[in-house]
């Protein structure tokens, strides 16, 4: 089989696990939101990691995710979120809870936060809903 | 590539503007106590190999092991050995070797069949074929992390859960003997940093500790249980700390023994 119908294939299996998974319409949404977010990081050379984590984010409340990483990657954690967020943005911070330096990229609803880390560990993603009503997210990152 | 140049610095990154900023945050430790874990949280073997791959010294292909057999009857042993064998296809992945890769595809197919999973993981054998068969990578690479998901859905649909966190595990061992193997044999510092994990073992144990009591009997699981609990021992290094060689070879020797146990332990009569 040709890539070019490979990848369709994959992307409509891919929604089917999502679907079966019992995800909502609006994380859906959101999934999609994050990953038109990482795929333009993809274009540096970073892959995209198969598999995400939606929820729901609340005005002046965080999100936590725990991600173990390693010394010598670099990774993009890239979130979409769905109306009525307004705003959201990405953090990270390290296993003792000290927010880390990142680059940043924000655009209302989606945005990311990039990270080398120079130690390998345990690592918490933040994702904070600054303006708007709660709304569901869904975080996918990409490492090189 | 990411570089912390500096404060309030712009650059793009695949065609879209970041800005770069120092944050003073904190989170207290009662939070992050709380901070929800998913598999999200647990790195693919993709991820440690590329982390290792930056050394740009790694033999992978001579990494390989023999073909482990296809027929195991116990059900955590075939799971344990699944996710060994998919940390397998990741290796040859890295060597670009299109034979092999399609060999433990096959190995995927056959131990997933035998855990009753989708009939769906039979495109993914042929896709996995195809990309080989074009030299197609990175692409290859994405096949077997859907390919591991798929599997792990697949047993959750099936109240298999209890047996997806063995799969993850066996993938885990497979990785970390691959890496302490290469390590030892071209010890390099920057590499040596991947195997501070233990947030990531302390949670693979409480996974362990989360299934059932019949499951989590068996001989095989409750060997690996054990031995886990020392290999969190042995890649707690605190956070400043490089392992020096001598302490890749307890980690290497640590998981080799468990690999050589999930591979060949006789399944109770």
């Amino acid at each position: 089989m040709k890539r070019s119908l490979l990848i369709p294939l994959s992307v409509l299996v891919l929604a089917v696990s999502v679907t079966a998974r019992g995800d909502t319409d609006a994380e859906v949404q959101a999934r999609k939101d994050a990953l038109d977010v990482a795929a333009a990081f993809s274009n540096d050379g970073f892959k995209i990691r198969d598999g995400h984590w939606c929820g729901i984010v609340k005005p002046h409340d965080h999100s936590l995710v725990a991600v173990n990483l390693y010394a010598g990657n670099e990774y993009w954690f890239s979130v979409g979120a769905t109306e009525p967020a307004k705003k959201i943005a990405v953090s990270v911070y390290d296993e003792t809870g000290k927010q880390v330096t990142t680059e940043s990229y924000d655009n209302g609803e989606k945005a990311a936060a990039g990270f080398a880390p120079s130690i390998s560990g345990q690592y918490f993603v933040s994702i904070d809903l600054l303006e708007g009503e709660e709304s569901s997210f869904c975080l996918v990152y990409s490492y090189k | 590539m990411i570089r912390l140049a500096g404060l309030g610095v712009i650059v793009l990154a695949g065609g879209i503007l970041v800005t770069v900023a120092a944050e003073t945050g904190h989170i207290p430790a009662d939070q992050l106590s709380i901070a929800r874990t998913d598999s999200i949280s647990i790195p693919t073997p993709g991820e440690l190999f590329a982390a290792l791959e930056k050394s740009g010294k790694t033999n992978w292909a001579g990494q390989y092991r023999g073909p482990i057999p296809v027929t195991y009857r116990n059900r955590p042993q075939i799971a344990l050995n699944l996710g060994g064998l998919i940390a397998d296809g990741f290796i040859a992945v890295q060597a670009k070797d299109g034979q092999q890769v399609k060999n433990i595809g096959s190995d995927i197919i056959k131990l997933a069949k035998a855990l009753g999973v989708s009939e769906k993981l039979l495109s993914r054998g042929n896709s996995i074929n195809d990309f080989a068969e074009n030299s197609e990578w990175d692409t290859l690479q994405e096949e077997l992390e859907a390919t591991q998901n798929e599997v792990k859905s697949s047993m959750q649909s099936h109240a298999d859960q209890d047996l997806v966190i063995l799969v993850t595990l066996g993938g885990w061992i497979r990785g970390t003997q691959v890496v302490t193997s290469a390590i030892v044999q071209n010890y390099d510092e920057r590499s040596a940093k991947v195997l501070r994990q233990p947030a990531l073992v302390h949670f693979m144990q409480s996974k362990i500790n989360e299934i059932s009591p019949e499951l989590r009997n068996e001989p095989l699981v409750k060997d690996v249980s054990n031995e886990l609990s020392k290999i969190e021992k042995l890649v707690s290094f605190p956070p400043g700390k490089t392992p020096d060689i001598e302490e890749v070879r307890k980690v290497n020797e640590a998981v080799g023994k468990m690999m050589e146990e999930i591979e060949n332990k006789e399944a109770p009569k």
